[in-house]
């Protein structure tokens, strides 16, 4: 339990500190690099809210990371060329306001979970897995061929969308948005484990039956779980937009499921705090090893072999042991 | 004679061609222990599946405090009254023993969606598992991991979230199983006080409990109720001797 907290402190600390070093020091990309982990971080604590703390396997989430991406590319698109997104029946225009695209990001992230999780939720183990992909991948195509918003060549925006009283040009503020982000997710998701809904969700996931006899459906428990996952990986996907000012379709591709995933087993499944391990050691991979060839994802294949294999806890359950135990 | 809380109907459920439930009628009336018995495979479990919820059976009916609920779910069973202990312990196994307790005390009281209250200092919820973790003896494991646990402590956790329950009837489901000859004895006790606070309904293999609690008996052979009655008219019956005690005295 310490040994956690120690863990979770410093990884906040490094997080903070890193970057803080690079714009002292001058080195913008050290500083966008630690946003990337930041926003990957959130991501993946999206994802392990159904994926530990429910057990819900989903590799779709790059529906909602996408949608949020899209949301927020969308909008700026409207802004950009003065085009409204809709004049009936009310006219909404476009809109270069972050808080306003990641409020409306959260939103539909939370809509199309609960609507992707009522169907899938029906089914459990792999056929959950293969729904929740063929979800995401329905959304994949959709993207490509709608031409509208850029088909495959994807939709940029020309300047970072604004937040009220800052310059997010600057990559030191932008930084400090997203770590702010990141803390207050945290902060919900700590939360909410800890509450009644967590220990239901936790009983649920290790034993339905229990769950049941003690008068509570299972189904409703997973369903409120798989959209709080969705509405978080959806900000994660808009902050990501607005971090490199571009979306196109790879955003919704399986491949991006996969590497949420892989944040989220590297970091500890079912930690709070085990995806930004995850990230932080993904971006790490990808920075010194993406140097060293491009074919990196090799090596990132075997460190993933080794968690899976020796350290199923991933990061977290290496150093800090096993706190929570899962399967 | 009192109106039964539980009243099973006439229920028959079939798996292809073998009856497991075949015309069963069985009570609980208020403050008795009512003990089903039965050799393996005779439909025990079958029964309590229909009566707990989780498996419909194909004709028939059952009755809970006044209301049909042979179309209604486990959990809307549970949240009627049922507390149900598992033949096989049935347990979130990487939670405290205290956490499981919880879980049934909230289970009860019902807002599990609340998202920010830390649930493990919400005081009633604590005393209602406390209170129940101490009646079946575990006030000093609450800190336990249940994986942890002995077999016999898992049976006495069942026990414990089902009494957060705040039950109508108890249906127990081999509670003795695996207790050893003491922890036998102590559970024993236990549920002869426990029936006044609500009936139960009890699967059991150990005669030596079930002759000494049971108010009323129930023997299940082959799907069918060969016979009810008190211990002494269980004991004389020449066909539950002949169907069932015989066998059962040698094994």
């Amino acid at each position: 339990m310490r040994k956690e907290s120690l863990l979770n402190a410093a990884l906040l600390v490094v997080l903070l500190a890193f970057p803080l070093w690079a714009w002292f020091v001058d080195e913008p990309f050290l500083i966008t690099l630690t946003t990337r982990a930041i926003v990957f971080a959130i991501a993946g604590i999206g994802l392990n809210f159904a994926l530990g703390f429910g057990g819900l396997v989903s590799l779709g989430h790059a529906a909602f990371f996408g949608l949020g991406g899209y949301v927020v590319g969308v909008l700026a698109f409207h802004a950009q060329t003065y085009t409204p997104l809709m004049e009936w029946p009310f006219a909404i225009g476009g809109t270069k306001s972050m808080p306003v695209t990641w409020l409306t990001a959260i939103v539909l992230s939370t809509v199309l979970a609960f609507a992707i999780g009522a169907l899938s939720l029906r089914t459990t183990g792999v056929y959950f897995i293969m729904i929740t992909l063929a979800f995401a991948q329905m959304l994949f195509y959709f993207t490509i061929s709608w031409s509208t918003y850029g088909g495959e060549d994807g939709l940029s925006l020309y300047v970072r969308n604004g937040f009220p009283g800052l310059n997010t040009m600057d990559p030191i503020q932008f930084f400090a948005i997203c770590y702010v982000i990141l803390l207050i997710v945290l902060f919900i998701v700590f939360s909410i484990s800890r509450s009644s809904f967590g220990l239901a969700l936790g009983a649920s996931r290790q034993n339905e039956e229990r769950i049941q006899a003690v008068g509570q459906v299972p189904f409703r428990l997973y369903l409120t779980a798989f959209a709080i996952s969705g509405a978080i990986t959806g900000l994660a996907g808009a902050l990501f937009a607005d971090l490199n000012r571009f979306v196109s379709p790879t955003m919704f591709s399986w491949q991006t499921s996969g590497e949420i995933m892989v944040f989220v087993i590297l970091g500890g499944v079912g930690r709070v705090f085990g995806p930004v391990a995850g990230a932080v050691l993904f971006i790490l991979l990808e920075h010194t090893l993406g140097g060293l060839s491009e074919f990196w994802h090799i090596y990132l294949g075997a460190v993933l072999l080794g968690v899976v294999l020796f350290a199923r806890g991933g990061l977290y359950g290496m150093i800090a042991g096993r706190e929570v135990a899962h399967d | 004679m009192t109106e039964p809380i539980l009243d099973i109907r006439g229920v028959s459920k079939s798996f292809g061609a073998l009856k497991a439930s075949n015309n069963v009628s069985i009570d609980l009336r208020a403050g008795e222990i009512h003990a089903l018995i039965g050799p393996n495979g005779a439909g025990k479990s079958t029964l309590i599946k229909q009566i707990a919820g989780g498996l419909m059976p194909d004709s028939g009916s059952v009755h809970f405090d006044g209301r049909d609920i042979t179309v209604l779910s486990t959990p809307a069973r549970a949240r009627l009254g049922m507390g149900r202990t598992f033949q096989i312990s049935s347990l979130a196994m990487e939670y405290t023993v205290l956490q499981n307790a919880i879980v049934g005390a909230l289970g009860h009281r019902g807002d599990v969606f609340r998202f920010f209250r830390p649930v493990m200092k919400d005081a009633d919820l604590l005393a209602t598992a406390r209170d129940a973790l101490g009646q079946v003896g575990l006030e000093d494991f609450h800190n336990f991991r249940t994986s942890e646990l002995s077999h016999g402590q898992r049976r006495q956790l069942e026990v414990a979230v089902a009494l957060t329950l705040s039950p109508k009837v108890f249906l127990m489901d081999e509670p003795m199983a695996g207790l050893g000859t003491e922890g036998s004895h102590r559970l024993m006790d236990f549920l002869d006080q426990l029936r006044h606070k609500a009936p139960i309904l009890l699967v059991e293999h150990d005669m030596d409990a079930v002759f000494t609690l049971a108010d009323r008996i129930s023997v299940l052979v082959y799907g069918e109720i060969i016979a009810t009655g008190s211990v002494d008219e269980i004991r004389s019956n020449p066909t539950v001797q002949s169907a069932y005690l015989g066998e059962e005295a040698e094994a």
